[in-house]
């Protein structure tokens, strides 16, 4: 039987802590659509578990997290715990965006971020990224 | 986990694990292999949820309405599943799912399972999809399920009657009463919901709704439609809203259209299976057959038709079935 499998990659685009700027979130979230994605937007500051929740239970192949406050050492690794805890860290694509200064980019990934987007960065690079690391599902 | 068989994950789903029963409805979403066996594994275990449909026009309140249900089904030690699907682009496959941004009253409840789903616009495979995650979040236990669509379009009539009781949000002033009639909302809803009703024109549209409801043909014994009025922002009607739908739960069960309802929704099932098998049965066909595209060559050349075609396809397999059921 040839089962047609419809594959879409869904994403978690998260807005996480004291950062009231979505504009990039916004502007990711529509290049995400238009580029074929299922994205969902997590609205504004939400607190780890929230994020963790809703990737979680969504089953995302990418959570994005963009982060302008500079908090990210503090809830980056809350919401990696959080994944952990659900069996949903290892196939999730971390991913951050926002304001990370080049000395704390080390750190993030050995928390498990798998790749980090700073400001500038043609959206192509980002979901050509995605669509080469997305782990299967199936 | 990605690797995971279908028996263990059907058992970490039973255990529930919430990751199982994430992982369980991305099958079925994909429709990845293996996904039927694990649907017919979960089966046994399903029918004691009570499934709510709720649908509406864009901006009626529906995200907002769910999450006070939520709240109030968790305040009452319930334990809620909730599938909102959302429009995708025709286009690019594309979506931006939304209704989770409303749900904040019982955000990091991980009692609440919340799951965004797209209409990816496949063969109308969607109700189906949405019929069988229904089974995967009643399979692992939850006593309160709730189906959100938009209310636009026959596919978002049919996901909504996989649901035991329907519930139709309509803004107030939405509209005169021919734009009710021309949406056809007044056959499918068992309760109806002005929402905003601190809007001018709710009642109006109370009384029209309620006008209309009065002129439908209705055999004696049918459930009779009934008309709330709720404000979901601020919660207010919400409880007595609850309780039309409880109502109308306990009516299922007392008249015995639980039965009927639930002998029509696994026949339609069924037909829905076949109707997607033989679809596949004949699609290899065709590829066998070089492809469909070499077919209608020879239609755009005029050297035959569709209806010959398709009698030539499918003859040797009527011929097939005849003879198997000797």
């Amino acid at each position: 039987m040839s089962q047609e499998s419809q594959r879409n990659i869904r994403c978690l685009v998260a807005k996480v802590g004291l950062d009231g700027h979505d504009r990039g979130a916004h502007v990711i979230t529509r290049a995400f659509r238009d580029a074929g994605f299922e994205v969902i937007y997590s609205g504004l500051h939400k607190a780890p578990e929230e994020i963790v929740q809703a990737a979680v239970q969504e089953d995302v192949d990418v959570l994005g997290i963009s982060i302008l406050s500079g908090a990210h050492n503090t809830l980056v690794p809350k919401i990696v715990e959080g994944l952990q805890e659900y069996d949903a860290f290892e196939d999730t694509l971390i991913i951050v965006g926002g304001i990370i200064p080049e000395e704390d980019r080390d750190g993030l990934e050995e928390d498990g971020v798998d790749a980090i987007f700073g400001p500038g960065t043609p959206m192509e690079e980002t979901i050509e990224f995605i669509r080469e690391n997305v782990q299967p599902r199936d | 986990m990605a690797t995971q068989d279908a028996p263990d994950l059907v058992d970490d789903l039973l255990a529930g694990k919430h990751r199982a029963l994430a992982r369980t409805i991305t099958k079925i979403e994909n429709r990845s292999a293996g996904y039927r066996d694990i649907v017919s594994a979960l089966y046994p275990h399903t029918g004691d949820a009570d499934v709510v449909g709720i649908t509406g026009s864009p901006g009626s309140g529906k995200s907002t309405l769910v999450d006070k249900m939520a709240k109030q089904y968790r305040d009452a030690g319930e334990e809620v599943g909730v599938i909102a699907v959302d429009p995708s682009s025709p286009f690019t496959g594309g979506a931006v799912l939304g209704d989770r941004i409303r749900m904040a009253s019982t955000s990091t409840d991980m009692d609440v399972f919340f799951r965004s789903m797209s209409a990816r616009g496949s063969l109308g495979g969607l109700s189906t999809a949405t019929a069988d995650a229904v089974k995967a979040l009643d399979a692992f236990g939850k006593d309160k399920i709730i189906v959100e669509t938009v209310g636009a379009g026959q596919s978002e009539v049919d996901i909504v009657k996989t649901a035991d009781t329907v519930a139709v949000l309509v803004p107030p002033s939405s509209g005169d009463d021919v734009q009710m009639l021309k949406a056809g909302i007044l056959e499918i809803g068992d309760v109806f919901v002005v929402n905003k009703a601190d809007l001018t024109g709710a009642d109006k549209t109370v009384t029209e709704l309620k006008n209309m409801l009065d002129m439908r043909e209705a055999d004696p014994g049918d459930w009779t439609p009934e008309v709330v009025e709720t404000i979901a922002k601020s919660g207010e009607g919400v409880e007595n809203f609850l309780g039309v739908l409880d109502d109308h739960t306990d009516w299922l069960d007392e008249s015995g259209r639980r039965e009927q309802q639930r002998h029509q929704r696994h026949a339609e099932e069924l037909r829905n299976l076949l109707r997607e098998d033989a679809s596949d049965l004949l699609a290899d066909e065709l590829a066998a057959r070089g492809g469909i595209d070499e077919l209608v060559e020879r239609i755009d050349a005029g050297e035959t038709t569709p209806y010959d075609i398709a009698d030539d396809v499918v003859g040797p397999l009527a011929e097939c079935l005849e003879a198997q059921r000797d």
